[in-house]
Parts: C-alpha cells; structure tokens; sequence
C-alpha cells in the first residue's frame, strides 16, 4: 500500500491541517492590521470584516481540528510505535512532550480572537485597543502553533509514524 | 433651510453611539484563553510532579494524561469565559490590564508545559 494509515493521519494533521493554519494567520493579521476607519468606505469595511471573520472562524475551526486529530488519532499512533523508546530519546523527551501541550494553546488564544473578530463586527475598526490585542494574541497563536509544527516536523523526521 | 443640513460626521458618531458594544465581552473572551493556558501549564507541572494525578488524568488510555489536562483547561476556558462575560457584559474595563494578565498567564502556561521545567518535578 502506497500510504499506511498513520502517514495519512500524519499528513492530514501536519501538512494540510497545520499549513492551512499556519496559511490563514497572514490572512487574518493582514486584515486585522488593515481594519481602520478612516481608510475605508462603509461598503470596503463591511466586505473586510466578512473576510475577516471567516478567516478568523476558520483559523479557529482548523486549529481545533489540527490538535484533537492531532491528539486522538496521531498521537496514540506514535505512542504504540515507539513505547520501547520513548523514555531514551531526547525527540520524546523533550519535542513531542513540549509538542502535545504547547499545541493545545493556538486554538485557545484562536477561538478567542474569532469571537471577539464575529462579536464586535465594524466596531472594531474603531477599537484601536482591542484590535491591538487582538493582533498580540493572534501572532501568540500563531507563533504557539508554527513551534508546534516544527517540533512536530522534526520528530516525524526521526520518529515517523506509520 | 441651512437649519437641515445634518454633517455626515455628526450623524456617523450618533449610529455608532447607539450600537457601541462595551469593552467588557472582548476582555472576558482573552481572560479566560489565558485561564486555560495557565491551567494547561499547571496540570502538566501537577503530572509530572504527582504520579496518582498523572493517573487520575488519563481520560483517554492512548493518550495519557494529555486528554484530561486539555480537557480540563478547555472547561477552565468555558466556565471562566461564562462567568466572566456574564460580569462584564456591559461593563467598560481597563483593557490593557487585561491584555497584559492575559499575556502574564499565557507566560506562566507555556513555562508549565515546557519540559525542562516540569521535568523538575518528576518522579
């Protein structure tokens, strides 16, 4: 077989899960950073907050699904494969540990963003302050989840799963 | 007739007055994702360092503790993400305070489910 059930699940949960995220964090800081008043018509402002809140939703949406397949499917994979090993290498020790927890908070700090993006609407191209925070926790998930997928790079490298 | 004329600023600033959501909704949605994170960041700390908790947390058997620690930050997030919008929903609050905790209990979650440093506390 071309593809074991493990690579597939590895791959949907890095490569298109991850990427997609990872892919639509630009996308939302662009449009985060670029919602202000006095440089939009109404019209321009209510299609970027559409934008805007689909992207943010779906960042959302992907991240928890990256991380409960992540978590769920992949994870108790690894955890078979390499059970006689785990304790002796640093790529469990430290990456996959750090990798498993620390991917939990992007969609956290994610869902938050989304709410605050679909709850204030047009509001918040007056909202300096909280669209400022808003732009901090975004790249903090971002950042949570880019450290997560090279950890999780890495490892599939050394340890991958099939 | 010049007593009609309405400025379209002026008349801008009236809709939006009317429509002005507080800042509070916004303040309790960051709180409580930092709530988690430093929840998620103690439980790690907690498991390493409490084998019968590490146990107790294993929800899910293939995934160890892992499925109780995130599904406990996850209510964290909920019930506090609940309570406080409820407290603040029509309330105005210091935002870059709440920014700034949010950022400190981010801080501490991340430094919790680091593992060199809950690797301190295992047995």
């Amino acid at each position: 077989m071309l593809f074991s059930r493990g690579d597939l699940l590895a791959d949907l949960h890095g490569l298109v899960l991850g990427a997609l995220f990872l892919l639509a964090y630009s996308g939302g800081l662009a449009g985060l950073i670029g919602l202000r008043t006095e440089w939009k018509t109404e019209r321009g402002l209510r299609v970027q907050m559409r934008r805007l809140k689909i992207g943010t939703v779906a960042m959302a949406v992907i991240a928890w699904l990256t991380v409960l397949v992540g978590t769920y499917l992949v994870y108790p994979l690894y955890q078979a494969q390499y059970r006689p090993v785990l304790s002796e290498t640093f790529w469990n020790t430290f990456a996959m540990a750090w990798k498993i927890h620390l991917g939990w908070i992007a969609p956290l700090l994610a869902t938050a963003v989304a709410y605050v993006v679909n709850r204030y609407d047009a509001q918040l191209a007056r909202e300096v302050r909280i669209r400022q925070a808003l732009e901090v926790v975004f790249t903090a998930a971002f950042l949570a989840a880019a450290v997560t997928g090279l950890l999780g790079a890495l490892t599939t490298k050394v340890l991958p799963v099939e | 007739m010049a007593q009609l004329k309405i400025r379209p600023d002026t008349l801008n600033i009236q809709q939006m007055q009317q429509k002005v959501l507080p800042n509070g909704p916004a303040a309790a949605a960051l709180l409580s994702a930092g709530l988690a994170c430093l929840t998620l960041g103690l439980l790690t700390t907690l498991a390493a360092a409490f084998p019968s908790l590490a146990l107790a947390l294993q929800w899910y058997q293939p995934t160890g503790e892992l499925s109780g620690e995130s599904t406990l930050a996850v209510g964290v997030c909920l019930v506090s993400w609940f309570v406080l919008a409820r407290h603040w929903q029509h309330r105005q609050v210091h935002f870059t305070r709440i920014l700034v905790m949010t950022l400190i209990l981010l801080v501490l979650g991340l430094i919790g489910t680091f593992p060199l440093f809950f690797g301190l506390f295992a047995h």
